[in-house]
């Protein structure tokens, strides 16, 4: 059985390469198509009139993949934690704004975002010369501080960042490339999926380049660069003045879709979302911001509909995903790999569902304690009634108080249970895949 | 292949109040494999770290040849054919080992900041990175993170690395430490032949290893120089017995 191993490897080898192109662009390609067709299943056919609401979440997801991928750039790639991300970002859109309105507009619409990425890689040239000259913690404050500054040069400077209210712009100043009327909120969406693929295009390219493997190492062992010939601190600079180039992008894309800018655009909150978007989604891999981008979205302007409480749930998924999943979603997703090759995953399925009853529990104990506690401090006031899955309860009785609690506490002890049961399958099986593994 | 004369003129480091080394002057010639040996804390990972720009000087000169190097950062040194290997493993952890040969060969081969080159492409880097994968006997560990090879073939890696650019003087802290008498041998045959007509500075606590591989020997004390010259006349010193030697046999 031995001897008959090497012979097919060749064949073998070939049709691997053969493929390997393939299954590069697979994942690009069905992500495309699902852009594609996305608000068409929105769509109402018998007023035969898009969901606006929806195609515009669409259109956000889109630029925040952009964003959150440009601040993975410096978080997973090159192992720097920046609180100024929105900076460029920001200044890419009060930039796009201004081009709008300084008739007649000499750039094109569709060319517009690239101004916007032009102007957030001349600022992140400027901020990034003075960030990383400092490593780790030093790198992280002076970025905070950079944070600061750019929030109070918005509100001070009302000249370009127009105070408090922003600034207004109208995206039909510009003419189109293709004769396109972008009055409608489909074509914005549409240019937002093309500029969003060149972007993460050319994000996805830089890092298989020499600037792009060196921040890896940078990230890795500082000190080891630097014996290998690198300067550090040039190659950290040169990727954040590149991540600022993709973030402007983005801030332009996000002027052209809303025709506002105002200083929540280089705020700290937004900065702090890309953080978010990133480690949720899972730093770890290319496309791990891009679910963390897309999840952190829909829970923003789909949750947001639900409950006044919404930001307590993403800061409380924030939380548990850096304690029980620091590798984020992409991450969890990425252990399955061999387990889903070696098509064992029907193996899991019982315990996931074992978990799966405990963490519902959990969570539902979870919702009614929040949004109780948040009715009896705003909601009551606002004159409202307070009814949740069709319950009902007296916010003011204890009763609904001690089951709510409770069910969570006795859901946490069933669910850690259950957890223990499920990693010692879970370790069961890798072992098992070691093992049968050639080696 | 021009290996360059390593010289030392009166160089002394001080940590606050500490003079750790206290006026060394040592020449290397050209080509030669010298060994710096001496007790623990005579300043010889020290004296390293100056050499390779880890630390500044205190006062005193370091030269490749006639170019100063005690006023440059590590990487303008290392860009002048001067690389150094640590003596804790330092390589890039979360990186392939083949990812970590071909980082060390980026700069030599004229690749620097580029953000334009895709690196799958670049026929002969990765042919370069594969063949000195096949040097250090990593072939077979090929696409395995660096961080989770054994100890040894870390070491292995290391060594690798330190050579890769092509650099024509190279600083060996410690390569055999912590390896059992086979690897020693497998270690050191691998710089024995990696190093073939390069200047070699290495800091050794193994005397069968010493006194196989150097060319010259040189015994530092307490920051300074006490002995320098072949195997065998440090073996005759009377100052080294007492001072090191002697102490170890005793």
């Amino acid at each position: 059985m031995t001897a008959a191993v090497p012979r097919p490897r060749p064949t073998a080898m070939r049709a691997a390469t053969r493929n390997r192109p393939i299954r590069a662009v697979a994942p690009w390609i069905a992500m495309l198509l699902i852009a594609l067709v996305l608000p068409w299943l929105f769509r109402d056919y018998t007023t035969g009139r898009d969901n606006g609401f929806m195609t515009a979440m669409f259109g956000q997801m889109g630029m925040m993949i952009v964003f959150a991928l440009s601040y993975n750039m410096l978080m997973g790639e090159a192992g720097l934690l920046s609180f100024c991300h929105a900076v460029f970002f920001g200044f890419g859109g009060y930039c796009v704004a201004h081009l709008l309105n300084a008739v007649p507009v000499v750039v094109p619409l569709e060319l517009l975002p690239l101004a916007g990425g032009v102007c957030g890689l001349g600022l992140s040239a400027v901020f990034g010369g003075m960030a990383t000259k400092q490593r780790t913690t030093a790198f992280a404050m002076i970025t905070f501080g950079i944070g600061e500054l750019a929030v109070t040069a918005a509100i001070m400077f009302q000249h370009f960042f127009g105070g408090e209210s922003g600034i207004t712009t109208d995206r039909q100043n510009a003419a189109s490339l293709f004769g396109v009327n972008y009055a409608h909120g489909l074509a914005v969406y549409y240019l937002i999926v093309a500029w969003t693929l060149i972007a993460a295009l050319g994000m996805f390219y830089l890092r298989g380049t020499p600037l792009g493997r060196m921040a890896n190492a940078c990230r890795d062992n500082y000190e080891r660069a630097q014996f290998v010939g690198y300067d550090p601190r040039m190659v950290r600079f040169i990727q954040f003045a590149l991540s600022g180039l993709f973030a402007g992008i983005g801030g332009g894309l996000y002027s052209i879709a809303y025709e506002i800018v105002t200083y929540d655009a280089v705020n700290a909150p937004l900065s702090g979302n890309a953080l978010l978007m990133a480690f949720i989604g899972g730093v770890g891999s290319f496309g791990g911001p891009v679910i963390g981008a897309i999840l952190i979205t829909a829970l923003q302007s789909g949750l947001s509909l639900m409950s006044n409480s919404w930001l307590v749930y993403v800061g409380l998924l924030f939380i548990v995903m850096v304690t029980v999943a620091p590798t984020g979603i992409a991450g969890i997703l990425r252990a399955h790999g061999p387990i889903v090759r070696a098509g064992r995953l029907g193996t899991l399925a019982i315990p996931y569902l074992r978990m799966a009853v405990p963490g519902l529990i959990v969570l539902t104990g979870l919702v009614f304690l929040v949004e109780m506690l948040s009715f009896a401090t705003i909601g009551a006031a606002e004159g409202k009634t307070f009814s949740l899955f069709g319950f009902a309860p007296n916010v003011y009785a204890p009763m609904p108080w001690i089951v709510a609690l409770a069910g969570f506490a006795a859901g946490i002890v069933w669910l850690r249970l259950e957890g223990q049961r499920f990693f010692a399958v879970w370790d069961d099986l890798m072992t098992g895949l070691a093992a049968a593994a050639p080696r | 292949m021009n290996a360059p004369a390593l010289h030392l003129r009166d160089v002394r480091k001080s940590f606050g109040p500490t003079e750790v080394i206290r006026g060394v002057t040592l020449d290397i010639a050209a080509g030669e494999r010298h060994a710096l040996i001496g007790p623990n804390g005579a300043g010889k990972t020290t004296l390293f770290n100056l050499i390779s720009g880890r630390f500044p000087v205190t006062s005193g000169q370091v030269a490749l040849d006639d170019t100063r190097l005690d006023t440059m950062p590590p990487h303008r040194i290392n860009r002048l054919g001067l690389s150094r290997s640590f003596q804790i493993t330092s390589i890039f952890h979360r990186l392939s080992v083949f990812e970590n040969l071909r980082c060390a060969l980026l700069w030599s081969r004229g690749y620097r900041y580029s953000f334009w080159h895709t690196l799958t492409r670049q026929t002969a880097l990765n042919e370069a990175a594969e063949r000195l994968l096949e040097d250090i006997d990593l072939t077979a560990r090929r696409d395995i993170q660096a961080g989770l090879l054994s100890y040894a073939e870390q070491r292995a890696l290391e060594i690798g690395m330190t050579i890769a650019g092509g650099a024509t003087a190279i600083l060996l802290d410690e390569p055999t430490a912590g390896m059992s008498n086979t690897e020693t041998e497998a270690a050191i045959a691998m710089i024995r032949r990696l190093t073939d007509g390069k200047t070699l500075l290495m800091v050794e606590h193994d005397m069968r290893v010493v006194f196989d591989l150097a060319d010259t020997i040189t015994v530092l004390v307490y920051g300074q120089v006490i002995a320098s010259g072949p195997p065998a006349a440090i073996r005759a010193n009377r100052a080294v017995q007492e001072a090191y030697l002697g102490a170890e046999a005793a």
